[in-house]
């Protein structure tokens, strides 16, 4: 089995959020395009969320 | 009052061996149940989150009581990594024994393989609502 040995946090979160989207949105709607749409909505909460908390983390740090 | 209950409870027939497979094999309760492009979906989605967590190193939990953190954290951790079915039973079977290291791959690694059980287990409440004709 391959190692990966570095992944970043953007990675890690861009990996979690695209997989948990398509998930949450194959088994929440009813329609494929409600499922796709929704899906991409998630995507875009979650990566909207990563640059919300990240940009605050920084602040938060200065 | 109590033929109500019976009506509207559905058989263990109807659904018990569709989420079976479905627990057993991500996605496989939709190709039973003939949903593949949706099975597809699942199937790929939490087997690319378990291969990436295994690649990452990550840490399989192992139920432990003692506060109610701890036996929330690593009993919950547990039944997540459980939930990804065959992926975790063929890893444990073929001696993955990653143990807690400190770094935020590894980190990111025992996440993403809860995360996949996680994602498997609202695959399984999927199909239990296809399978008992709540949704098509």
């Amino acid at each position: 089995m391959p190692r990966m040995n570095f992944v970043s946090h953007f990675e890690a979160a861009l990996i979690f959020a695209f997989f948990s989207s398509i998930v949450l949105g194959v088994v929440t709607k009813r329609t494929d395009r409600e499922r796709l749409i929704y899906g991409l909505r998630c995507f875009a909460y979650f990566m909207g969320s990563v640059f919300v908390i990240g940009w605050l983390m920084f602040l938060g740090h200065r | 009052m109590a033929n109500n209950t019976a009506a509207e409870t559905p058989s263990l027939r109807a659904w018990f061996p569709a989420v079976a497979v479905g627990w057993l094999i991500p996605g496989g309760g939709h190709f039973l149940l003939k949903r593949a492009g949706r099975g597809g979906l699942l199937l790929g989605s939490v087997l690319i989150m378990f291969l990436l967590g295994l690649m990452m190193r990550g840490a399989m939990f192992q139920p432990q009581t003692g506060d109610v953190l701890t036996t929330v954290i690593y009993t919950g951790g547990f039944i997540g990594d459980l939930c990804s079915g065959l992926f975790y039973l063929l890893a444990i079977w073929l001696g993955y024994a990653q143990p807690d290291a400190a770094g935020h791959v590894h980190d990111y690694g025992t996440k993403l393989l809860v995360a996949a059980g996680l994602l498997n287990l609202l695959a399984m409440v999927d199909v239990y609502e296809i399978a008992t004709g709540k949704k098509d």
